[in-house]
């Protein structure tokens, strides 16, 4: 019942988009698929939007785990507040976090004009597209980790220190393996999602091609060329990439739940 | 449970996007026209409908609702195509109506339906510049002098972006004699001056106006008098180069959308009202150029001045059948600029 309610869902609300997108595709034929994959202009974007992706899913595991760390062990006013805030990435409509992030970071911003004069350009360059993907993807990591974090009690710690651990080894030895299973998953899903994400991206970016022209535009100028087939061949080719790596992802899991014994 | 917030907030999305979507469908009650337009129409056409309304009602007694509908010219088309309800289409090119005749919802001779090709009003694209014009910008060959920032949307997606393109392609074609490597070779340099490329008109505006890059915007004649009336005059000077091209914004009727609807009477009587003295007026204050100026106050048309317009028409372009293939299908002229060179 339960198995069957599950797959019925997910075919309704996944497998059947996911089953036309490559239909559609599929008209084009091979010969056709094979020339928008190796298209200089579709490899530069999709290079673009997978590097800057990764570098933005990087940072955030850094920073959301030191993050979510405060959030769970540290008690200061306004905690709580600082708690709410971290959802609200989730929340803000792309094109409104995009439309700020450029007036901040552009060479007349806030923060832009400061880093003209030691001559950084971030609106307007990938440096700019990476920022906007830090900013949607952290609460993703923060999320997933936070939860795995409250599970650790402060015992373990005490004890690793009794039993002769200086404070790196504690870290390394005792509470990054076990969160290492949930920090792989808040990986994943800051990457996933940064993959595809368009609307902030879109403002920060500056769109030249083959230096900030990312997967999602080549697909919506396909589109606005009335090429369906080309549009949905990229994004067949996006999602052949993304499901290999969310799979290496799972693999890597798979062998850590089995060497630590405990997964996410 | 980590995924509940997540979960709560997508469900808050969905929830939302529904409540959005419900009253287009549930408006169907009285007679409603949809008109799916372009981005720069937004103030145009709330001044139009309102006066269309009062009129219709006038005459007919019906009470007429008018909802209207902006984006990027090609997504509105593709959405009609896909199969939103409209009744009538101001797109920005004449090839995004045609798009929606090959998906058989217009019948091919929609433009011979209406008067001037079914354009009521026309536009160009004049530069905008700051104020004072520093960088002395008074024609199209002085956007690639040495040190000069232009700033133009994406061809591929902003049907503005493809006639201030096309203006600068004519402009060319009589500076070099028709020699299309010269023509490229100066397209192509153009391009290298600009350093953003957003997806619309109003995204360029904003990236010029507000972030205050770049020298010069490339603009809808009416979108620069908007904006200088917009962000003050002080800040802002409109430079009508010598030549440009005449813009023609295509209006039709969804045939198989009213036939099915039966609302063929009040869709035709909407777009004829556009011709009449009171639609031209109204398309002449928000700075379009009508197509018949003997209606319109002759204050108002002295704004717009005289200059050496091209048509899509001309034998350098040979229509828009042609010329959008030739210069922005899949590697067409504007593709082979971004070409890595080898």
């Amino acid at each position: 019942m339960t198995l069957g309610f599950t797959l019925a869902y997910l075919a309704l609300i996944v497998l059947i988009p996911l089953t036309g997108l490559v239909l559609r595709s599929a008209s084009l034929g091979f010969p056709g698929f094979w020339h928008v994959a190796t298209d200089p202009r579709t490899v530069n974007a999709l290079r673009i939007s997978f590097g800057t992706s990764l570098i933005a899913a990087v940072i955030n595991v850094i920073f959301g785990v030191i993050v979510a760390w405060v959030l769970v062990r540290y008690r200061f006013p306004g905690r709580r507040i600082v708690d709410a805030i971290v959802d609200l990435p989730f929340a803000l409509p792309t094109a409104v976090a995009g439309i700020a992030l450029t007036a901040l970071y552009s060479r007349n911003g806030w923060i832009g004009r400061w880093l003209d004069l030691i001559g950084i350009k971030v609106a307007f360059t990938p440096i700019g597209i990476t920022i906007a993907l830090i900013f949607i993807g952290l609460p993703f990591v923060v999320r997933t980790v936070q939860p795995v974090m409250e599970e650790i009690r402060k015992e373990v710690e005490e004890a690793a220190a009794t039993l002769g651990a200086n404070r790196f080894q504690t870290i390394t030895r005792v509470l990054l393996p076990g969160l290492q299973p949930a920090i792989l998953t808040g990986f994943a899903l800051a990457f996933a999602r940064a993959v595809g994400e368009y609307g902030s991206v879109i403002f920060i970016a500056g769109n030249l091609p083959y230096v900030s022209e990312i997967a999602p535009l080549l697909i919506v100028i396909r589109l606005e060329e009335f090429d369906y087939a080309g549009a949905t061949a990229i994004a067949t080719i996006m999602l052949l990439i993304s499901f290999f790596m969310l799979f290496v992802i799972n693999l890597i899991q798979a062998w850590s739940r089995r060497r630590y014994g405990y997964g996410a | 449970m980590k995924h509940s917030r997540f979960s709560l907030t997508l469900a808050a999305v969905l929830l939302a996007a529904t409540v959005a979507i419900q009253p287009m469908s549930a408006a169907n009650a009285d007679t409603t026209l949809l008109n799916v337009s372009y981005d720069p129409t937004r103030e145009l056409y709330k001044d139009f409908n309102a006066a269309f309304a009062a009129k219709w009602k006038a005459d007919t007694g019906e009470t007429v609702t008018i909802q209207a509908s902006h984006g990027g010219s090609g997504a509105q088309a593709r959405s009609v195509i896909d199969g939103l309800d409209a009744d009538v289409v101001t797109l920005a090119l004449e090839s995004d109506v045609n798009a929606i005749v090959k998906a058989k919802k217009i019948n091919p001779d929609w433009i011979k339906k209406f008067p001037h090709n079914s354009a009521p009003y026309t536009s160009t694209i004049v530069f905008l510049v700051r104020k004072g014009n520093p960088k002395g910008i008074k024609d199209w060959g002085d956007l690639v002098k040495e040190g000069v920032e232009v700033i133009t949307p994406n061809p591929k997606t902003s049907g503005g972006a493809r006639w201030n393109y096309l203006a600068a392609w004519a402009w060319a074609n009589a500076q070099y004699g028709g020699d299309e490597a010269k023509i490229k070779e100066y397209i192509g340099n153009l391009f290298q001056h600009v350093p953003v490329l957003d997806s619309g008109a109003r995204g360029s505006t904003n990236t010029f106006a507000q972030r205050e890059l770049g020298d010069v915007l490339l603009a809808w004649e009416n979108e620069a008098y908007l904006a200088s009336a917009e962000f003050g005059d002080d800040k802002f000077d409109i430079v009508v180069p010598p030549s440009s091209i005449l813009a023609q914004p295509s209006v039709a009727v969804v045939d198989a959308n009213v036939d099915a609807k039966g609302t063929r009477k009040v869709a035709e009587a909407y777009l004829g009202y556009l011709y009449s003295k009171e639609g031209q007026t109204i398309a002449a204050k928000h700075f379009y150029r009508p197509s018949e100026p003997e209606l319109v106050p002759p204050e108002l048309i002295k704004k717009l001045p005289e200059l050496k317009l091209v048509t899509i028409d001309d034998p350098i372009f040979g229509g828009w059948a042609k010329a959008q293939p030739y210069h922005f299908g899949d590697g067409g002229t504007f593709d082979q600029i971004y070409k890595p060179k080898q």
